[in-house]
C-alpha cells in the first residue's frame, strides 16, 4: 500500500479549514508528486455546494474540479486527491463517499469537533471498489 | 480532431495519457473512440447501457453538456472536451 506523506503546512490548512466550516463538511483539493510515496505539499480548500445538509454532506462543482486540474497543470503538480471533513464523526468513509469516490484519487477524511480536529486518515479504492486505508506520515515542509 | 482532456485520476487507464485526439462528430463518438482505446475506462465512464455514468460530467469548452444537447452534443474541429468527476460524498 502506497504510503501517503502530508506537509505540516498542507496538513496546518486542512486543519484549519475543517474548524472553520464546522459543524458544516469542508472539502478541498491536494496536490503533490508522486514517486515511491505519494507526497501531499499542498492543499487547497474550497467552497462546499451541496444543496442540502452540509453538516454531512461535501460536493465540489465541476467548475471548481476543473479550475483544480488547470491549476495542477500550470504550478507543475499532480492533483492527489480531495479531503474533506467529517464533523462529530469518525474519520473513515462512509457508503456515500465510496460510492461517489473515483480510483487513484487519495481521500483524506478529518474529523472534526467545535474546537479542535481529531484523527485524519486516507484512503484509496482498490480494484474492487472498495476503500482500503493509506498510511499518513508528516514529512518535513516545502515550498508548493 | 478536437481533443479530449483524461482527469488526473483516470490516467492510470491511458498509460498516463492526459489526453486524447479524436475525429468523433459528437460528444457520444468521441467517449466511444476513447473507451474503444482504452478499454480500462470503461466501468468507470458509462453503466451497462452504454450510457454516461451519473458521475461523470462531460465539458465542451467552458459548456456542461447538461446545458447543450447531452452526448449528443456536437463537437467541431479544435474544440476541448474535458471529462469532470463528481466530487461528493458525506459522513453518514
Amino acid at each position: 500500500m502506497l504510503t501517503v506523506t502530508l506537509t505540516p503546512e498542507a496538513r496546518e490548512v486542512i486543519e484549519r479549514d475543517a474548524l472553520e466550516a464546522f459543524p458544516n463538511e469542508c472539502c478541498g483539493f491536494l496536490y503533490g508528486h508522486e514517486d515511491n510515496t505519494r507526497n501531499i505539499t499542498f492543499a487547497q480548500p474550497v467552497e462546499n455546494v451541496k444543496d442540502g445538509d452540509q453538516r454531512r454532506r461535501f460536493e465540489i462543482s465541476p467548475k471548481q474540479y476543473l479550475d483544480a486540474e488547470r491549476f495542477a497543470l500550470t504550478q507543475g503538480l499532480t492533483l492527489l486527491g480531495v479531503y474533506h471533513s467529517h464533523p462529530k464523526h469518525p474519520a473513515f468513509p462512509s457508503e456515500h463517499d465510496r460510492v461517489q469516490a473515483m480510483p487513484w484519487f487519495s481521500y483524506l477524511i478529518i474529523n472534526a469537533e467545535a474546537d479542535h480536529t481529531g484523527d485524519l486518515h486516507s484512503f484509496v479504492l482498490n480494484e474492487a471498489r472498495q476503500f482500503e486505508q493509506q498510511p499518513v506520515i508528516s514529512s518535513v515542509p516545502t515550498q508548493l | 480532431m478536437a481533443t479530449l482532456i483524461i482527469p488526473t485520476p483516470l490516467r492510470k487507464f491511458t498509460a498516463n495519457q492526459a489526453s486524447f485526439e479524436s475525429n468523433g462528430g459528437t460528444v457520444k463518438d468521441v467517449v466511444n473512440e476513447l473507451v474503444s482505446a482504452h478499454e480500462g475506462l470503461k466501468t468507470h465512464l458509462l453503466d451497462d447501457g452504454g450510457n454516461l455514468r451519473s458521475f461523470i460530467r462531460i465539458y465542451v469548452g467552458d459548456e456542461d453538456i447538461q446545458a447543450l444537447d447531452q452526448e449528443n452534443t456536437a463537437v467541431q474541429p479544435g474544440a476541448t472536451i474535458s471529462i469532470i468527476p463528481a466530487i461528493a460524498g458525506g459522513s453518514h
